[in-house]
């Protein structure tokens, strides 16, 4: 895997804290992104609340928007391909997300 | 104690001056007096409110916007709000107008929900605020920039963000971190950091403290100067505003010591202009220390409101009522014909409305209304009325500069207290979350989720839950909450509401009970009862009016009116006093027939209110028997 791109729903920023609740996959997972970022991996993440332009810019997103609504949100891309659809990876997926980030295992399906 | 009259200098002041103080000083008037003052020597100026319940509107007799307007016949002077909900509102347009078509419609729903949060409200003030002194290039069309700010704790908020969003900025390492709506205006932090320097630029900023002959209100600007100055703003001055020196009780400073009768053809011995006046000398000599501590000033007490650029022009350089001028309405020394204590049948004691919490035997009691109005005393004597007919009763606060304790001074059985500290509330909500949700998350996680809630955001949602926690508690005993200045509560409300809409989007929650029932809870009649204080007077009235209709959009309907520190049926022979009280009689009556279902009526003292007796014998006070 070469590069993660997540479109997240409007949030006050990256780890949710600044909202009612606090989602621990959510934080778990803004760590997680920093560290694959740090082995080499490109990633891009995008806020509907503060880049809505990039939203709109990234045909399969507005497509999605469109069909499905804002509860499509986040969209996670594996290269480029729709990997989560509407939730973050839990606990029990993120072992995997860095087996395939550092080349150690296919990605695909968690 | 006798200082110098404040007379602004246009030779000498900073480029931008800083009104601040405890709510009712009189910010408004002298930052427009101080402003009047500098165009009429030729400056350019720019008058700014941060107030998010500004009075500029009411005080200049100008509708004012977030952009300067022009005050007419007064060349030089131009005039802002940043009013909080408007920055937010343009912010979020800037945001979301270019989506549109671009983007689904319950995207751009769900983009404006979360831009509706109380952290963006704030960042957007904050953001116009920091603009003004931080961009070279915002404010170089004018020689001064005058602040009239908000009371004391919003304000000390909203001037030390600047150095915590700087230091959150410097610290943050991950570069993912919560910089909620300030993400992406990165380019912003040079703004930031200039208005750090700015305000502790001696050469470029004076903090002029308002303040007036009261024990609070001193205490409170010797506060605010130790805050203000561990940020670095050290040039400070202190404007005392509203020093009384009777005319009655100048001709009789002896008269309390040797008891003598007047002689005739002077005027009457007069013990309410007497007890005013001492009231005020025995506080300034308490502060003495303070006082003379930084340059301080004076203004007098004047027998009118201040409004228009005439009453302006009275605050700084006019008379105070002389005998025998022309301004008086009163020959000298003879009473003013007093109205009857029926001219007011509507007038309730603040006991009667007590009697009638009483019945439900627990719920939430809060007063509300403009800074300075007494929102503290009421509380108050209420917590010590119901506690002392056997009520278990907590008495708490949401104003970060109130001081419920010293007004309580001593403990009574039955009641407890406590006050909503931003610092503690902070500390405390940082570390449940780290300790509910530590657990759940490797050590990357939980070392993000710390770096993050050291963000500025955090506070809101501390002090928030904080709120609705002391709430929560009216279940099963009475709260009486006295509340911050109104601005500040308005942010409050709107952040229920902000997280009330948040909430109802969201599947699963864990938030307490009281965090889902606020609003249901505030909106209840029967559990919420609100009590909207004020003065007699012009702005404090139309404050609380404009406040009661903000209530009722948010579906709160407040439960009546409290009118505080009335002059009615004081007796004074004070020629000054006599107009101020005659002048009242219009705003009673515009409270009774045009605002309020219920009016509880509370007379001017002679000592400030402390304690449990003061207090109960205020609740007490009925004007039907008042002699």
């Amino acid at each position: 895997m070469k590069a993660i791109q997540v479109y997240d729903p409007p949030m006050c920023c990256s780890t949710g804290i600044c909202g009612t609740d606090i989602d621990p996959d959510l934080v778990n997972f803004a760590a997680m992104l920093s560290q694959l970022g740090s082995h080499g991996i490109k990633i891009e993440r995008y806020n509907l609340g503060q880049q809505p332009m990039a939203f709109v810019q990234n045909p399969a997103v507005k497509a999605l928007l469109d069909k499905e609504g804002a509860e499509v949100l986040p969209l996670i891309f594996w290269d480029g391909e729709v990997h989560l659809k509407g939730r973050y990876p839990t606990k029990d997926e993120r072992p995997h997300w860095f087996r395939v980030a550092l080349g150690k295992e296919e990605g695909g399906e968690s | 104690m006798s200082l110098p009259l404040y007379q602004p200098d246009s030779t000498s002041s900073t480029r931008f001056l800083f009104f601040t103080g405890k709510g009712g000083v009189g910010k408004t008037s002298l930052s427009c007096a101080t402003a009047l003052k500098l165009a009429s020597a030729g400056k350019r100026v720019l008058l700014v409110s941060t107030d998010p319940a500004s009075n500029l509107d009411e005080v200049l007799e100008v509708k004012l916007g977030n952009q300067p307007t022009s005050i007419p016949d007064v060349p030089g002077l131009e005039a802002l709000n940043i009013n909080p909900a408007e920055a937010a509102a343009a912010y979020r347009e800037r945001l979301i107008g270019p989506m549109r078509g671009l983007l689904p419609e319950a995207a751009l729903r769900s983009m404006e929900e979360q831009l509706s949060g109380s952290c963006t409200v704030e960042i957007a003030a904050f953001d116009e605020f920091s603009g003004l002194i931080g961009d070279p290039k915002a404010a170089e069309a004018y020689d001064h920039v005058i602040f009239d700010t908000a009371p004391t704790g919003h304000t000390l908020r909203l001037m030390s963000l600047a150095k915590a969003w700087d230091q959150f900025l410097d610290h943050n390492t991950s570069g993912t971190s919560c910089l909620g709506p300030l993400a992406g205006l990165e380019k912003q932090r040079v703004i930031y950091e200039n208005t750090v320097n700015v305000l502790a630029d001696a050469a470029a900023t004076t903090l002029i403290l308002v303040s007036r002959p009261q024990v609070s209100a001193l205490r409170e600007a010797e506060r605010t100067a130790k805050e203000l100055g561990a940020l670095g703003v050290t040039n400070q001055q202190l404007v005392i505003n509203g020093v009384f020196i009777s005319t009655v009780a100048k001709y009789h400073a002896g008269a309390e010591k040797t008891t003598e009768e007047p002689h005739s053809g002077e005027r009457a011995y007069d013990s309410v202009a007497q007890a005013m006046q001492q009231r005020g000398e025995k506080a300034m000599n308490k502060a003495a220390a303070f006082i003379s501590s930084l340059p301080s000033f004076q203004v007098p007490l004047r027998p009118i409101n201040i409004l228009g650029i005439a009453g302006l022009k009275v605050l700084l350089e006019g008379e105070t009522l002389e005998c025998g001028s022309p301004a008086a309405t009163t020959e000298t020394g003879s009473k003013l014909p007093q109205p009857k204590a029926d001219a007011f049948p509507a007038l309730e004691s603040l006991a009667t409305l007590i009697a009638d919490f009483e019945k439900q035997g627990h719920g939430v009691i809060m007063t509300m209304g403009k800074g300075g109005v007494g929102k503290t005393t009421v509380a108050a004597a209420i917590a010590v009325l119901l506690a002392r007919h056997g009520h278990k009763v907590h008495l708490s606060t949401t104003d970060p500069a109130a001081h419920i304790a010293q007004t309580l001074d001593e403990q009574v059985e039955g009641l407890t207290l406590s006050r909503i500290d931003p610092a503690t509330e902070t500390a405390a909500y940082t570390a449940e979350v780290l300790a509910k949700q530590g657990p759940q998350m490797d050590e990357a996680g939980r070392s993000l989720l710390e770096e993050d809630l050291r963000s500025p955001c955090t506070e809101e949602i501390a002090v928030f839950r904080a709120f609705a926690r002391e709430v929560g508690q009216g279940k099963d005993r009475f709260v009486v909450l006295d509340t911050a200045p109104t601005g500040h509560t308005l942010l409050l409300l709107d952040a229920s509401e902000a997280y009330q809409r948040e909430l109802e989007r969201q599947a699963r929650s864990t938030q307490p009970e009281e965090v889902l029932r606020l609003l249901e809870r505030l909106r209840d009649p029967a559990f919420t009862r609100i009590l909207l204080v004020t003065l007699p007077e012009a702005t404090p009235v139309h404050e609380a009016a404009t406040l009661q209709e903000d209530l009722r959009r948010a579906h709160i309907e407040p439960f009546a009116w409290v009118i505080n520190q009335s002059l009615l049926q004081s007796g004074s022979s004070d020629p000054l006093l006599q107009r101020r009280e005659l002048s009242e009689h219009r705003y009673i009556t515009e409270v009774i027939e045009k605002h309020a279902t219920r009016t509880a009526w509370l007379p001017w003292q002679a000592e400030e209110p402390v304690g449990p007796e003061a207090l109960q014998t205020l609740a007490n006070s009925n004007i039907h028997s008042h002699p």
